[in-house]
């Protein structure tokens, strides 16, 4: 059996509350509080303490979709990433890199963030970035 | 947050408004619990009832946008008792005349018949506020979330100015974040006027060092905010766009007005990691790893940098967002080439003086409040301590205005949205958590019992509610938390989502849509 109890930060709120998700065989079993974190010394609230639930749930994407005729279809990522990258190619030399536009998220880490606004700005080249801070 | 979480708790004053704290902060509220368990006076004004109303020395229910008037009667109390810090406002302030002529015109009398809190309950508040060694304010989505937004925001400025309650330990004026990582992807530059770290990018300066920077060339535009991009769409302006981890299709206001734009794009990509009524409009999706599944670093409402680290593998064959957005720049011959998270912080780190202080050493354990500007620097964990960040604290006149919408003789209730205690945001990830979705598995509707009676409808009743943009079919729940003529309404649900409601009547500077008042009525569903 293999157990590990990994040190992170609540995917939920604000608040940022530390907590370990306890591991077993690739199986994310518990949440619990870091007794050490200055924000929630120990303790959690309900979303906290189910931080895991949603993780290994059935419904997660976990292949790329194309759109075909109507309908959704699973893909690779090599198609997927490639028509992504032509038709914003496509868009952006028929329409100038301000038809393009990028929402970043208030649920993706730091360094993801900066690296969707960066993508934006220096490889499109436009500042049409926001995200649902202001939701 | 100009201050830190921990030290609310030693506030001998908080001021709580437009933040549901219990239900979408907890372990805010803890200290708000700890502070009053220690003596300090809790202020509450918000529609709702909310559970900090039930420990509140004063609480006011007042009328739904009507906020500058109630702070406005606030401060005019104050000046009128002498009870504002002279000192303070002479050596770290500016703009106080000005400032002085619109309060004049708000006497409690007027504030009260504006925001319908009786002129005893709006002295008192200001009497405990004014009167406090350390007053803190503490506000949420309730104060920003109207056409009125910024000048709410300044108004609550101006009144820690006002009584020097700001820029020193447990004072301050302080946002709670809705989302975890809001912070965190403002401070990135996730926004269409600024490079990471707030810096302009109209300003010619700084758009050269980010040319140098990321050797490319760079727009001199301002971008366009989420819901210019929606109109930009309609117009023909905006033609593709990249989503990463949102849902605007049940997160913005009017749903169907955004759903409308999306499906007008040439092309939409969507990454997440759950499949949303926005990811199925999309031409392509691609599936993104969970936080438990990558490596990185949220920022949360104190400004403090904390790690988040891989538990397990992503699922199925999703992706860290960071790999996939490298992938597609590669692609589209704008070359990245990071090997981890940690790499592309380094990079954070050069281009951002607040950030340039913190590395993944450092934050191994508690992670550090930014501004940080050197590796030897210990963090911040209270801004403005001996001056504001623009010099002197500015006051601004700001008179009250009504919201975009209020009732009438067509669509005579008040309705205000925001969160509940187990779901969060849109829901895609607690709704299908077992746990928190056994705990509120339906939208429920809250109508005040007088409403409920002269309508007829009893606790669990099916009712129609219409707004002019929209109509949503709810559960009702009858409870006197909501007060008369208001209805609330959670916004987590897709299927019956307040957000086909809402009002698009946007803050002009800020651009934040009115979510928190529009009007409606509401009939029995056969
Ligand atoms: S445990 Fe609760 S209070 Fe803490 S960050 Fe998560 S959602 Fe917020």
């Amino acid at each position: 059996m293999d157990y590990r109890s990994v040190l992170t930060t609540c995917p939920y709120c604000g608040c940022g509350c530390g907590l370990y998700l306890e591991v077993v065989d690739g199986r994310i079993v518990q949440t619990l509080p870091s007794k050490t974190s200055p924000v929630n010394q120990g303790k959690l609230c309900i979303k906290g303490w189910n931080a895991h639930e949603f993780v290994q749930h059935p419904r997660r994407l976990t292949r790329p979709l194309m759109r075909r005729g109507g309908a959704q279809e699973e893909a690779s990522w090599d198609e997927a990433l490639g028509a992504v990258a032509s038709e914003l190619k496509r868009v952006k030399e028929a329409h100038g890199p301000d038809s393009v536009a990028f929402l970043t998220s208030a649920r993706c880490t730091n360094e993801e963030n900066y690296l969707l606004q960066k993508f934006a700005r220096a490889a499109i080249g436009t500042n049409n970035v926001d995200h649902c801070a202001r939701l | 947050m100009t201050n830190s979480i921990e030290e609310l708790a030693d506030a001998d004053c908080i001021f709580i408004t437009g933040s549901n704290t219990t239900v979408a902060h907890p372990l805010v509220a803890t200290r708000l619990y700890k502070a009053k368990a220690k003596g300090a006076k809790i202020l509450v004004a918000d529609p709702r009832q909310i559970q900090m109303a039930l420990f509140a020395d004063v609480y006011v229910r007042q009328r739904l946008g009507s906020d500058v008037a109630l702070l406005n009667g606030m401060m005019h109390v104050i000046v009128k008792n002498g009870w504002h810090n002279r000192q303070f406002i002479e050596e770290r302030t500016e703009g106080f005349e000005e400032f002085l002529k619109v309060i004049e015109q708000f006497p409690p009398e007027r504030a009260s018949e504006l925001s319908d809190v009786a002129v005893d309950d709006i002295v008192r508040m200001a009497e405990y506020y004014a009167k406090a060694k350390n007053g803190s304010i503490v506000y949420c989505m309730g104060i920003t979330q109207h056409t009125t937004g910024v000048d709410n925001v300044k108004t609550l400025a101006n009144l820690a100015m006002l009584c020097g309650h700001i820029g020193r330990p447990s004072t301050g004026v302080n946002p709670l974040r809705g989302q975890n990582n809001v912070q965190g992807a403002c401070d990135m530059g996730g926004l269409p006027n600024v490079y990471p770290g707030y810096q302009a990018v109209t300003v010619p300066e700084i758009k050269e060092k980010f040319e140098k920077a990321w050797n490319a060339k760079l727009s001199p535009n301002l971008g366009l905010t989420i819901m210019e991009m929606m109109y930009g769409i309609e117009e023909g302006k905006v033609k593709a766009m990249v989503i990463l981890g949102e849902n605007p299709l049940v997160s913005d206001p009017d749903v169907e007005h955004v759903r409308h734009a999306l499906q007008q794009l040439e092309f939409l990509c969507v990454i997440d990691i759950f499949p949303t009524p926005t990811t199925e409009l999309a031409h392509v999706v691609l599936p993104a790893a969970s936080y438990a599944e990558k490596e990185g670093t949220f920022s949360n409402s104190e400004r403090r940098v904390q790690r988040v680290r891989k538990a397990i593998d992503p699922v199925g064959d999703a992706r860290p967002d960071w790999q996939i957005i490298q992938d597609l720049s590669n692609r589209v011959g704008y070359p990245m080439n990071y090997g981890s998270p940690e790499d592309i912080f380094e990079e954070i780190r050069q281009v951002t003086p607040s950030y340039a202080g913190i590395t993944y050493e450092r934050i191994e354990g508690e992670g550090l409040c930014w501004p940080c500007p050197t590796t030897d620097h210990p963090g911040t964990p209270y801004l403005h301590k001996d001056r504001f960040a623009r010099g002197k604290g500015l006051f601004h006149a700001i008179d009250y205005r009504p919201p975009a919408e209020t009732p009438d003789q067509d669509y005579p209730f008040w309705l205000t949205t925001g969160r509940s205690y187990v779901h969060y945001h849109t829901g895609t990830m607690t709704r299908v958590s077992p746990h928190l979705e056994r705990e509120m598995p339906e939208v429920l509707l809250e109508m005040h019992p007088d409403d409920a009676a002269a309508y007829g409808v009893q606790d669990g009743d099916v009712v129609r509610v219409t707004s002019r943009r929209g109509t949503v079919t709810t559960k009702v729940q009858v409870t006197d938390r909501i007060g008369k003529g208001v209805l609330f309404m959670p916004f987590h649900f897709a299927e019956s989502a307040a957000n086909v409601l809402t009002n698009t009547a946007l803050d002009p500077v800020c651009k934040i849509p009115e979510y928190k008042v529009c009007a409606v009525k509401v009939e029995k569903a056969a």
